[in-house]
């Protein structure tokens, strides 16, 4: 069946945008204030199923070529590799650091490690969840 | 180069053999992986000097430092020849291999990690001092091994021999564990030169024969011992460097090893003498007897190395005797030892350079079954040659170094006749007595391998290739072996001071304090009134009427039913516990969602209620509570006719658009009771899963379609009371929670440290990403399961099996 949603189509495109920096937004606002990997991821896969709704699955393959077991595996990686990283400075697994930098644009900054556990988060949940989507609705 | 390193050189020289197979495919990867043996062999045969002299090296490394585990690299007599077994023969293996394995057909990325993984295993086995350390490498050789039988796992029969080896080798194993935590317990210490310390403290503890029996199993069941054999003959499948290497020379001897490391512990018990020696002695003539009714060629090797390690595990049984006398007598039971020690030596030598022309032979013709083959003498003369060296070693003819240490084995056990301990005075004669009837089908198999392979017709056309001799280079190892096998007939006291006496000082502490004590000499000829010269005699003469006679008594074999076969038993054990286990599971497992949420409700109600109402927890009291708002009555209100449309809806779009509605409503709920970050996952969790309901809404059964015949009113029924349980416990459990405050709210606590402590300011994403982050962590790791699971479900659908695969024991 071809449907022709013009509208939803055209609004798709930019809205897609507008929820994708959102939620990069809210990823990072997360360790301040309402927000973080969790939901960050699950805002990006939104956006995604927002275009799977407005195009179909093919389309939106074709213009997001991403692997998404990938994407879950890197994401695995990132998480664990951060909390591992702790052991080869002696101290216990999973201790996280944080400091304040002065960075050019944005000002006074706060980098803690957690942020690098929390990017896999993120991206294992948009891997997990786009997976899933593919796999069942892909289904004939 | 510390020894800790030198034992795992090799697993960590496998992080670069996938790049050598992908990049540089031109040249075999077996050239790159020679260099790491040959590293190691230059590098054990620098200590053999002052390992002779009576030093021993040790070198440790922490490996959990917290429950005392570390790995303890202890090298004397008894590890080095070891040591040196494994990377000499593992050196021309895989020489062997580079010309055996194709470079363009076969996944040699595959087999050289799991060969050199082997490596690392075997070093850790016989150099590890810490029992736990023992047990990691020893498990690891099992697992190796089973990689490599599988190797070709496209094959049923590989599949079979690989589960059937790390069976039976796995249980060994683990009994082992069992055993040494026994020691490690009663001894309160794990290192074996510590246990071997006070050995006679020990002996008198209750569960010390526990502990022996228990580390024997895992000897036994390692080494092939009967009557846990049945696993090496099906291991054959592995490619034939594995089997030579492996499977004959060196991981089938790490119950040896391990019976040899324990001597001087185990040792003092009766039950050790009687299960070793027995069970050895048996094993030698069980494997001897079926080798000649084997027609695969490496069948009938596979039964040999089962009789050969039999007997070399009676040696080292009657060695322990040597605890038990004293005076004159003692040396005449650590000969035995030394016997032991000299024979595992030559196994290597001869049944390694046999295996490798069963694989030349196999490869150059296509067929392994002796029934086809016949004639190959005049068109593979010196393949013929090495497989006589080595058949005739085996045999005990001289002069070869199966002759040497044949002899000594038929004088060691002659020697049980001085022990008149342990009921030994009256039984004794029995050993010389099998020992000699295995001697006699010994010697039968060892002819039947090579003269039926290489004499008679030849038979062309029963033969898938056109048979002709191996390239030079495949020749090169076991030329080398079957050398070795001349050599040591000549100089055999050489290699007796070199390896055998620092072996036998490490096994015999109490007789020798350093290798040079050990008075042994090797001599070929004893004399004209040495019994076990008539034996040997005995041995030639009845064993060529045997040989001559095959046709007319191998009809023998054939009364023995295969159902009451061990490996018989093996397998009706496995479709036992296949069966079992499946039959249990689909009691539970009925494939129905619907069952496994009535499990889960009702385990809410069941264990929730069930705990509350013992422990009287259940408490009312609306004290204490905010004021209800107007728009809390809306939202519920909107909440409930939301609910009531799911139960009642005809359609089941309504009822995904109505969950939704729910969903979105709670989301409203979160908002007003100030849950910023609660109410955002909700609604956008909430959307993903509308989308997703939609997405698997097509596939999804009819709603209704419980909706008509008998059975309507107790599924409704039921379906009615479990919700109802259900809601009514969790509003128990909330109210209850709220009335009775047992323990303070843990908020403060991270209120009070959330920036202090963790540099953040959302204590709600703190706690996922610093305070509770393991939770998380494993949270993604399940969810990354469970969409691997989701792919696995949909991508491979469970068919229909067309007719069970069978896989019997030859």
């Amino acid at each position: 069946m071809k449907t022709n949603d013009l509208i939803m189509q055209t609004t798709t495109k930019v809205v897609f945008f507008i929820i994708f920096l959102f939620s990069i937004h809210i990823f990072f606002a997360g360790h301040y204030t309402p927000g973080g990997g969790f939901v960050g991821g699950l805002l990006m896969s939104s956006a995604i199923v927002l275009l799977l709704l407005a195009f179909d699955l093919k389309t939106v393959k074709e213009m997001l070529p991403i692997n998404y077991t990938v994407v879950t595996a890197v994401g695995l990686l990132i998480s664990l590799a951060t909390a591992a990283g702790s052991i080869f400075f002696n101290v216990p697994f999973f201790t996280h650091v944080y400091d304040y930098f002065y960075l050019p644009l944005l000002g006074e900054t706060s980098i803690h490690t957690a942020m690098f556990f929390d990017t896999g988060v993120y991206l294992v949940v948009v891997g997990v969840t786009m997976t899933i989507i593919q796999m069942i609705g892909g289904d004939e | 180069m510390s020894f800790i390193f030198a034992i795992f050189l090799p697993i960590i020289a496998t992080l670069l053999i996938p790049f050598l197979f992908k990049k540089v495919s031109s040249i075999h990867t077996g050239w790159f992986v020679l260099l790491v043996p040959v590293v190691l062999v230059i590098f054990y045969g620098t200590y053999i000097p002052s390992i002779m002299n009576g030093s021993t090296y040790l070198d440790e490394l922490p490996w959990i430092p917290s429950l005392d585990i570390s790995f303890i690299s202890y090298l004397d007599g008894l590890s080095l020849l070891f040591s040196l077994l494994i990377t000499g023969i593992g050196a021309l293996v895989v020489l062997y291999s580079i010309f055996y394995l194709d470079k363009k057909k076969e996944k040699l990325g595959n087999f050289y990690v799991y060969l050199l993984m082997f490596m690392s295993a075997m070093l850790g086995v016989v150099q590890s001092d810490h029992l736990i350390s023992l047990y990691f490498f020893w498990e690891l050789t099992s697992i190796s091994s089973f990689l490599l039988i599988g190797y070709w796992y496209t094959r049923d029969r590989s599949r079979f021999g690989a589960l059937k080896s790390m069976m039976i080798t796995v249980f060994g194993g683990l009994m082992m564990l069992g055993g040494f935590l026994i020691l490690g317990i009663i001894g309160e210490t794990f290192s074996i030169r510590e246990l071997i310390g006070q050995a006679s403290a020990l002996s008198g503890h209750d569960l010390f024969v526990w502990a022996l029996v228990l580390v024997l199993l895992g000897a036994f069941t390692k080494s092939a011992q009967f009557p846990f054999y049945i696993w090496l003959p099906d291991a054959m499948e592995a490619p034939t460097p594995v089997s030579a290497y492996l499977h004959s020379a060196t991981m089938v001897k790490a119950g040896l090893y391990l019976v040899a490391r324990f001597t001087p512990i185990f040792a003092l018990s009766e039950v050790w003498i009687w299960l070793v020696t027995g069970v050895g002695i048996l094993t030698l003539f069980w494997g001897s007897f079926f080798a000649v009714k084997q027609t695969d060629l490496k069948a009938i090797l596979a039964f040999s190395t089962v009789s050969q390690l039999g007997l070399i595990m009676s040696l080292l049984g009657i060695g322990s005797i040597a605890y038990h006398v004293t005076g004159d007598l003692v040396t005449t039971f650590t000969f035995a030892t030394f016997a032991a020690i000299f024979h595992l030596m030559n196994h290597a030598t001869f049944k390694g350079s046999l295996f490798m022309i069963a694989g030349i032979i196999d490869h150059e013709t296509g067929t392994r079954d002796i029934r086809k083959l016949g004639g190959l003498l005049s068109l593979m003369p010196v393949s013929f040659t090495i497989a006589l060296i080595g058949s005739l070693s085996m045999a005990g003819v001289p002069p070869f170094n199966g002759f040497l240490s044949k002899e000594m084995f038929l004088e060691a056990v002659l020697n049980l006749q001085h022990f008149d301990l342990y009921a030994m005075d009256s039984w004794w004669i029995l050993f010389p007595i099998v020992a000699w009837i295995a001697s006699v089908f010994t010697f039968v198999y060892s002819l039947y391998f090579v003269f039926y392979t290489f004499r008679g017709k030849h038979k062309p056309e029963q033969l898938p290739k056109a048979a002709h001799e191996a390239p030079i280079g495949m020749l090169v190892s076991p030329g080398i072996l079957a050398t070795l096998v001349v050599i040591i007939f000549f100089i055999p006291n050489f290699f007796g001071n070199a390896f055998i006496k620092p072996a036998v000082a490490a096994i015999q502490p109490l007789a020798y304090q350093v290798p040079t004590d050990v008075g042994f000499t090797i001599k070929a000829w004893h004399g004209f009134d040495s019994p076990a010269l008539y034996m040997t005699l005995g041995v030639f003469l009845v064993g060529y009427l045997f040989y001559k006679t095959i046709p007319k008594w191998s009809a023998v074999y054939n009364t023995i039913p295969s159902k009451v076969s061990l490996n018989g038993m093996y397998d009706g054990l496995m479709r036992l516990g296949d069966s079992g286990a499946n039959r249990f599971s689909s009691i539970y497992m009925t494939g129905s969602i619907r069952n496994y949420l009535v499990y889960m409700f009702a385990a809410i109600i069941v264990l929730l209620g069930g705990t509350m109402w013992i422990k009287d927890a259940f408490a009312i009291r609306f004290d204490n509570l905010a004021p209800i708002r107007f728009f809390e009555i809306l939202i519920s209100i909107i909440l409930i006719v939301g609910t009531i449309t799911i139960l009642v809806t005809k359609s089941r779009l309504t009822a995904i658009i109505a969950l939704g509605a729910v969903g979105f409503t709670v989301a409203l709920f979160y908002i007003i009771f100030k849950a910023p970050d609660l109410a955002l996952t909700q609604l956008v969790i909430e959307t993903v899963s509308v989308a997703l309901f939609l997405g698997a809404f097509y596939h999804l059964p009819k709603l209704n379609k419980h909706e008509k015949g008998k059975e309507d009113r107790g599924f409704r029924l039921t379906n009615f009371l479990i919700a109802l349980g259900v809601g009514v416990m969790v509003t128990l459990i909330a109210i209850s929670s709220h009335s009775q405050k047992l323990k303070l709210s843990i908020s403060q606590y991270y209120k009070d440290t959330v920036y202090s402590e963790a540099g953040g300011g959302n204590i709600v994403n703190v706690i996922l990403v610093d305070y509770r982050g393991f939770d998380t962590l494993f949270e993604i790791s399940v969810l990354t399961i469970a969409s691997l699971g989701i792919i696995g479900m949909i991508t491979l659908r469970l068919v229909k099996k067309k007719g069970d695969r069978k896989i019997e024991n030859k």
